[in-house]
């Protein structure tokens, strides 16, 4: 700084000061972050929501009880019956591996907390740490200022903390962190050209393999964001160091993780990297070429290069179209071909698009989930290429690709959500350094314009310590906006103390009120942001799915605990080794909670199995009966929300079993259950329809209840009120109906004479569903 | 160790719990009444029955089959009889069956007692009891009804009888041909003995037939091609449904839950006139001094009462090949040893069965192993196998059924797991290439690191 001494002195000052006041800020960020995710223990209990995370605390408990090992060789016999699963080579470790980790961390340290309470509060405190690594990343793009309020703004974002609420103990809740961290310490090796951090940056991806599928978006987008700075001239060494270790670390770490194996080389997600690590490799050599030979030589070397290369690329492209090609699907699985193709899955691939969270997501969600975001998120692109660096350049790309992903599916909305913050974070901080910085110039031009240079500097001392003052005070009420304006501020100067900044920042002064105004406008928008995202953590997001609340009209509260109680029926009135079969949605909570074997769960791993429960919940009663027989099925568990209008039940799920059925065993028809192109079960339904297992388990004796069989959730009579079940015996309904528990009925003893039913009724339980299928069914 | 048995007969609940309840009624005499009973009662352990109830038209039937009726005691049955319209007819008591068998010998009833009807019998059936029904030309409704229950359909005129014009019992007078002589029996000695039954059976009464695809009953005693079910006092109109030998004199029904059930279109096969008589087939120049009667009924009674063709399957044990205890799991391509026991109940006690076409399966969703289980002529059978390399919840099964025999069903899930991950070879001889050359490209990455940095 050219500033005389008592301004350098203030400056240290000021900086100590900065330093100390984001550490507190941050320190307030994470806390927010942590506690705002607390309503659903508040308002319902410290439970685990929904049912993946059901499968991971169940995991989580086996390891903490058994060990790292035998968590690493553990075949589940209890799953997936009869076929079972290996879960050691088939999840990702890292969720279960760090909530063991800090089980056992605070057992060691005599805190005697249940694995349940550490799993609960997973999520929570990645959150926090989710938060500080956004910090992180977007201090390395533009700046401590932009890094505090992209914090804040990810501390509460809704579209996270519908992942990781206390209870949503799911894969998400630290693959975010890891994911946000990874490309910090890319962006960090990319700025300093460390080593070390390049070293870190494996590392974190590694921890990221671990965690979640998704960290093929990192490297996708990393090779991406390397191949536009190469193209765009930009190459660095910086950036080899960047990237080439990645690239052979964290491909060399990500094999160690078995789920993920050779798939690290062999599947064309990971293709990009390697082509990219190619190219770099090549521009590296070029660069080297051009520091030692003369222009003209270069020119030479140039051409022959480039025709003998043109050359080998394309015998080389050739060979790997024809490898990938010889391969059915491409190279590519199925969730990535539909984040490519976002027809593809519903095309193809019922499973998948039976999903909720794998269906493209409306408009209104982009609001729900990121809110004002939406608006900032320009802003911050345009922020970023004022100027552009390597950073910038990288969120940028980073918020294109997510944005695109978020559109294919809801899910990714997740993916999209920190990219937001980090651009809101940038916009808001830019354009609050604008407003005051025109305040103060406006205030100074009153006072006395004459001399603008050397005032510049002094002034927003004054200004900064103003604000760091008004910040301290509107801390109390947990307001840390301003405060990040004035760190956004001295960041600012240090950045950039060359005259042009200085010329261009007088240029960029606003009117005094208008930028008074703009300010109040902002800090509006802010609050309704944290309004919104409080409601949204409250009431939205904070429901655990498992316990099922209502308001009566009087404001009464009543709570449908249906699922709990089913489960501990099952647990205390079957046989541990009975098997239990539902549609797969609620594998993963049968095992964990009711700890009976289940038939297919919410890891759809062997679509034929699925498919053949889907089948038998399409099939009538009896053929339904040999299906499950001879899966060794004893109990079958059907979801029903007619009584009580729980949408998310088996019959609005019924279409999924007849596509996913259908999709294997060809005598299942889709037409054969619509009417007029809908699934209907009133008096105009289909007589498959009315006929099918789900339709009978599902309203079987509901006529008792109102008289006429009103489904509330179809908003219509049912179209066949009364019969009798042959193959099946209800043995258990829930309180409000919504779970109801069938045993099958064993054989019958005695073969009646005279009747006109066909009589091998179990004799030919044991061929298999497909020669049955093929024999049903002439015409296929 | 589980014992499996494929017995399945339903145990009375437990003796000491029927005893406590018993304490507590206030009918003293009924204890007394009721202690023998449960003493002798019949369970899993001794399959036979002990206490039969006689259902009779009326009492003089008693005199009239006393042959059978003094060779069932003979063996050791306490037989109960009873008018089948006795209005303090029951067959359970306080929830427990009073008796192990029930014979009905009343065809003509319409209806049975208070406590006694067609859902009675048939759960007496259901709950793993024996039953013999006998009809004749005045069969009831009922009487069918239950035989319908049991899968048996009996002619459905009334008037109709059984005829036969050529393979009829010569006597003195010429008659109508019902007086049947068959010796079209079951080929079987689990069901009717080992000792050939030589004279052919006189039977006499109506016919009944068995559908086909029906796995569970048997046909015991076939009428001859030549026979018919019609009334033999009018003239045939149209011809009649029921022919040949697809018309069935006696049936029996092994119920799936084991429970035996004999059915026949005569009562007066059972008689001491019919059991006496010599006969003769009108076919055949020979003339046997005593029918055939006797003896095919007292066999049949046999099976039908649980002396013969009664196995159970105990003591299933697997273990790897080399030790001696029980895994919880195997691991792909184990070797293991597998053995059970097999025993028949030969009316006293348990013997060992013998049988060379026993198999186990490896099974899951299909058998993955199908072997024969080798015997050591005790009752033990065994084998070993490999483990298939597929990791799943296996099942040893064992399914045999055999003409005659309880069918044995039994199965024990265990699941096999594929390798850990330290039970892979380590080093493989193929891959030598690829350690040399990461162990090459390690060295020349050192010196070239060496000679990049200090070769300046």
């Amino acid at each position: 700084m050219a500033d005389p001494e008592n301004a350098k002195e203030a400056t240290t000052l000021r900086y100590a000061f900065g330093n100390v006041l984001s550490f507190f800020i941050l320190l307030l960020i994470g806390v927010l972050a942590f506690w705002i995710r607390l309503f659903s223990v508040i308002k319902y209990e410290s439970v685990i929501h929904e049912f993946d995370p059901y499968f991971n605390y169940r995991v989580t408990q086996f390891l903490t009880k058994n060990g790292i090992y035998d968590f690493w060789n553990w075949f589940d016999d209890r799953t997936w019956y009869p076929l079972g699963r290996v879960i050691g080579g088939t999840v990702y470790p890292g969720l279960t591996l760090t909530a063991g980790t800090i089980w056992w961390i605070l057992n060691s340290l005599n805190i005697p907390l249940s694995v349940e309470t550490v799993c609960v509060f997973t999520a929570p405190i990645f959150s926090a740490f989710a938060s500080w690594a956004t910090y992180l990343l977007t201090k390395e793009v533009k700046g401590a200022g932009a890094g505090l309020t992209a914090a804040a703004l990810l501390a509460m974002v809704p579209s996270y903390i519908s992942r990781s609420v206390a209870g949503s103990y799911d894969n998400e809740a630290v693959a975010i962190f890891a994911l946000i961290f990874t490309f910090y310490l890319y962006i960090k090796t990319l700025n300093t050209g460390s080593l070390f951090y390049a070293t870190l940056n494996a590392l974190a991806y590694f921890y990221m393999v671990c965690s979640w599928g998704g960290y093929t978006f990192i490297i996708n987008l990393i090779p991406m964001h390397v191949l536009l700075c190469i193209v765009t001239g930009r190459y660095s060494s910086r950036l080899y160091i960047a990237y080439a270790p990645l690239v052979v670390l964290g491909t060399l770490l990500a094999a160690l993780v078995p789920v993920v194996g050779f798939n690290a080389v062999m599947t064309s997600e990971h293709f990009a990297s390697f082509l990219v690590f190619i190219i770099i490799h090549v521009v590296a050599f070029v660069y080297y070429i051009k520091g030692i030979l003369s222009p003209k030589m270069f020119k030479v070397a140039v051409t022959l290069v480039v025709s003998v290369g043109l050359v080998v690329c394309c015998a080389v492209m050739a060979i790997l179209i024809a490898l990938v090609a010889s391969s059915p699907t491409k190279g590519w699985s199925g969730r990535s071909l539909s984040l490519l193709d976002p027809t593809y899955a519903s095309k193809y691939i019922p499973i998948i698009a039976s999903v909720s969270e794998h269906q493209p997501p409306t408009w209104p969600s982009y609001f729900m989930d990121i809110n004002v975001l939406a608006f900032l998120v320009p802003a911050g692109i345009i922020a970023c290429f004022l100027p552009l660096s390597d950073a910038s350049s990288f969120v940028v790309l980073y918020i294109v690709t997510s944005v695109y992903f978020s559109g294919v599916m809801v899910r990714l909305m997740l993916v999209l959500a920190p990219a937001a913050c980090v651009m809101s974070g940038i916009a808001l901080s830019e354009s609050f350094s604008v407003f005051t910085r025109s305040i103060k110039f406006q205030l100074h031009g009153l006072s006395g314009s004459s001399q603008v240079d050397s005032g510049d500097a002094s002034s927003s001392t004054v200004v900064a310590q103003n604000d760091a003052g008004k910040a301290e005070k509107t801390e109390d009420t947990a307001k840390e906006r301003p405060s990040k304006k004035s760190k956004k501020k001295e960041k600012g100067i240090v950045d950039k103390p060359s005259l042009k900044a200085k010329i261009e920042r007088r240029l960029l002064v606003l009117p005094f009120e208008a930028s008074i105004f703009a300010i109040l406008l902002l800090v509006l928008l802010g609050a309704f942001y944290v309004v919104h995202c409080v409601w949204a953590a409250a009431e939205a997001y904070s429901a655990p799915s498992i316990v099922l609340t209502s308001y009566s009209h009087d404001g009464g509260l009543h709570v449908f605990d249906d699922f709990r109680e089913a489960y501990a029926w099952l647990s205390h009135n079957t046989e541990v080794d009975d098997k239990v079969a539902s549609w797969w949605d609620y594998g993963y909570q049968t095992t964990a909670m009711a700890n009976r074997t289940v038939i297919v769960d919410n890891n759809t791993w062997n679509n034929t199995h699925i498919a053949t429960v889907g089948t038998a919940m399409s099939s009538p009663e009896k053929a339904a009966w040999e299906i499950f027989n001879s899966l060794d099925v004893k109990y079958v568990l059907v979801v029903f929300g007619g009584l009580v209008g729980y949408p998310s039940d088996d019959i609005n799920k019924f279409l999924w079993m007849v596509r996913i059925g259908g999709g294997v065993f060809p005598h299942i028809k889709e037409p054969d259950y619509l009417r007029d192109g809908q699934y209907r079960i009133d008096s105009q339904a289909t007589p498959t329809m009315l006929n099918c297992l789900m339709y009978k388990l599902s309203y079987y004796r509901f006529v008792e209840t109102d008289g006429r069989g009103f489904d509330r959730v179809r908003q219509t009579e049912i179209g066949k009120k009364n019969f009798k079940l042959t193959h099946f015996e209800e043995v258990f309904t829930t309180h409000h109906w919504m779970v109801r528990i069938y045993k099958l009925k064993p054989p019958r003893n005695r073969i009646r004479g005279k009747t006109k039913k066909p009589r091998s009724k179990t004799s030919s339980t044991t061929r298999t569903k497909r020669s049955a299928a093929t024999k049903r069914n002439p015409w296929h | 160790m589980q014992l499996v048995s494929a017995c399945t007969k339903t145990l009375l609940d437990s003796r000491g719990k029927a005893a406590a309840m018993e304490k507590f009624s206030i009918s003293i005499l009924l204890i007394i009444s009721l202690l023998p009973f449960l003493c002798s009662s019949f369970s899993q352990e001794s399959p036979t029955d002990r206490r039969i109830l006689v259902l009779l038209d009326d009492f003089s039937l008693k005199s009239s089959h006393s042959i059978f009726f003094s060779s069932l005691k003979s063996r050791g049955f306490d037989l109960d009889f009873k008018l089948a319209d006795d209005p303090k007819l029951a067959l359970q008591r306080y929830g427990q069956y009073l008796y192990d068998g029930l014979v009905l010998f009343s065809p003509s009833v319409e209806r049975f007692g208070v406590a006694l009807d067609l859902a009675a019998v048939l759960d007496f059936v259901d709950s793993g009891h024996d039953l013999i029904v006998a009809a004749d030309a005045s069969a009831s409704d009922l009487i069918k009804s239950i035989a319908t229950e049991c899968g048996v359909d009996f002619d459905e005129d009334p008037s109709a009888l059984v005829i036969d014009h050529k393979t009829f019992a010569v006597s003195e007078i010429e008659g109508d041909h019902t007086l049947i002589a068959a010796d079209d029996f079951i080929q079987s000695d689990v069901i009717l003995g080992k000792t050939k039954i030589e004279a052919p059976v006189l039977f006499k009464g109506i016919a009944h037939s068995i559908n086909g695809a029906n796995g569970l009953a048997l046909k015991v005693l076939s009428a001859s091609p030549s026979a018919y079910s019609a009334n033999p006092s009018s003239k045939l109109s149209s011809p009649p449904s029921l022919t040949g030998s697809t018309i069935s004199l006696v049936s029996v029904m092994q119920a799936r839950n084991n429970a035996r059930i004999m059915i026949t279109g005569s009562l007066d096969m059972f008689s001491n006139r019919c059991f006496r008589s010599g006969v003769q087939n009108a076919e055949s120049a020979i003339k046997y001094d005593k029918s055939g009667n006797e003896q095919f009924v007292a066999e049949l009674t046999k099976w039908i009462f649980h002396e013969r063709g009664h196995l159970k399957a105990v003591n299933v044990r697997h273990h790897k090949l080399g030790e001696t205890d029980e895994p919880a799991m195997y691991r792909i391509k184990d070797d293991l040893e597998f053995y059970v026991e097999i025993y028949e109940w030969s009316g006293k006690s348990w013997e060992p069965y013998v049988a060379n076409d026993a198999q186990v399966q490896f099974y899951m969703m299909s058998p993955y192993v199908l072997k024969t289980l080798s015997t050591d002529q005790k009752g033990l059978y065994h084998t070993t196998f490999k483990v298939p390399d597929v990791y799943g919840v296996f099942q040893f099964k064992v399914e045999y059924e055999r003409l005659g025999y309880t069918s044995l069903s039994l199965s024990k899930q265990i699941p096999v797991r594929p390798f850990r991950h330290n039970e892979y070879e380590r080093f493989i001889t193929t891959a030598f290439p690829y350690y040399g050359a990461s162990f090459a490209t390690m060295a020349g990455f050192f010196i070239f690191s060496f000679v990049y940095l200090y070769n300046k």
